[in-house]
């Protein structure tokens, strides 16, 4: 079938007027209220931010008076703290990577990746993954558009692979509740596994294994022109993705943060330490198969899961649980099945369990 | 005119269906809105970040739902 080619037709004259370029001009420069409300958000903030533990124990034990240390007193201290601690850091970091996402679009980097040789591909592929905007329902429309404009196979992969699993929401929260070293690690070792596989999967040579119609598509150069953004659109943008986002994650958040916190009051010491402990060697590859069919629940996951590393649960088993959660997902797999044949998406989820398998091993060794 | 939705049935995509419809409903426009969502068709359209809108025959919006000012730019208004 012939591609479709698009002609830049005139102005749409549907309604008579043709006005589209008014908009633009619209909305240009911040008044100095704006400014003003701006930097009073950042202070309020940051106040808020400063002073949570004192509010939360206040609360628990003085308001309420529950006893420190009691079964009671401290999971609700610790869900008072926990609970907007993380959804404030979830605020800011989703706003700064709306940001910086404003400036990336998909039409963006495949422009970056295009005839890029495949190793340097992988490590681009990789990173850009972090700051595309990128939903897993676009999947396979924005796998065809790489694919059909010469993007390698496997540096494709390299993106697919990094795009959900280094994202700003698991980002946040182990920045909240772990700390910034298991976030570091994490988005060290997720990039690494992206680029890997992808490289793997590359050097495989799987073309043969996408459907057959999906050879039939060429590239269309998309004509769109999104226009230049001015600062003013990138704070929309960022703050847009806030509402979007948290808007939709903070019920798993605080559900999550509660059965953490439960855990944290009920369990005793230790207890994970015989299920998810280091001596169990079968607890890596369990925590990774129980984490393919759970996804949208990841913001839920990673509050309980802290709380069980808490119990005696290993680093790198809790690591590649999470990495499993958001990495490896059926409801993608059965999407990109539209475009993949069986044995590449056994591939897919075979090179990258392995990955998430060996991260999981090495951290418990090394911690 | 012709107005095409592209998504493969997300929810973002069906809020832009609903959304351009309104706007074409409200600016009393005569226009037909397609909701196309095979991604083959898709694909061939050059689209590859959905929800996108293209309006005869040209992209106009790809991978985000659009203010409602910016469609009834689009549409002339």
């Amino acid at each position: 079938m012939e591609p479709i080619q698009f002609k830049m037709v005139q102005e749409p004259s549907c309604c008579g007027q043709s006005s589209a370029k008014q908009a633009t001009d619209d909305k240009q420069h911040f008044s100095k209220k704006e400014i003003g409300l701006g930097i009073g958000a950042i202070v309020v903030w940051a106040f808020i931010y400063t002073q949570l533990e004192l509010w939360a124990n206040y609360t628990a034990f003085d308001l309420f008076g529950f006893s420190k240390g009691s079964h009671l007193g401290e999971p609700i201290a610790f869900f008072l703290y926990d609970t907007p601690k993380v959804l404030l850091l979830l605020t800011i970091v989703v706003f700064g990577v709306g940001i910086i996402r404003s400036f990336f679009t998909p039409e963006r980097t495949r422009k970056i990746l295009m005839g890029k040789r495949e190793s340097v591909g992988n490590v681009l592929a990789a990173l850009l993954g972090i700051v595309t905007p990128f939903c897993s329902c676009s999947a396979v429309p924005l796998f065809l558009g790489f694919v059909s404009a010469g993007v390698p196979l496997g540096v494709t992969f390299s993106f697919l692979i990094s795009a959900p699993m280094v994202n700003e929401i698991a980002l946040a929260l182990l920045y909240g509740l772990f700390g910034w070293k298991v976030a570091a690690i994490y988005l060290s070792t997720g990039l690494l596994i992206a680029m890997i596989a992808g490289w793997i999967i590359g050097k495989l040579r799987m073309e043969g294994h996408l459907e057959d119609w999906v050879h039939e598509i060429r590239a269309v150069d998309a004509a769109q022109e999104e226009g230049q953004k001015n600062w003013s659109d990138r704070i929309r943008y960022g703050l847009d993705a806030v509402k979007d986002i948290v808007g939709k994650v903070w019920k798993w958040v605080v559900l999550g943060i509660a059965v953490g916190a439960a855990i944290h009051g009920y369990v005793p010491e230790g207890f994970m330490a015989s299920i998810m402990g280091k001596n169990s060697w079968w607890a890596v590859p369990v925590s990774v198969i129980i984490g393919i069919p759970m996804y949208s629940n990841a913001a839920g996951i990673i509050p309980v899961v802290q709380a069980l590393l808490d119990k005696g649960a290993a680093l790198g088993t809790v690591l590649a649980f999470m990495m499993s959660v958001i990495a490896l997902s059926l409801p993608e797999a059965i999407i990109l099945r539209q475009v993949l044949k069986p044995t590449l998406i056994a591939t897919f989820f075979g090179v990258v369990g392995v990955g998430i398998l060996l991260v999981g091993y090495i951290f418990n060794l090394l911690i | 005119m012709n107005i095409k939705v592209l998504g493969p049935g997300c929810k973002k995509c069906h809020e832009t269906e609903r959304l351009v419809k309104e706007v074409v409903r409200e600016i009393g426009c005569d226009a037909t809105v397609e909701y196309i969502t095979d991604i083959a068709k898709i694909a061939k359209y050059g689209v590859f970040s959905t929800p996108a809108i293209i309006i005869d025959g040209q992209i106009k919006s790809a991978g985000r739902i659009p203010a409602k000012q910016d469609i009834k730019s689009w549409l002339g208004k």
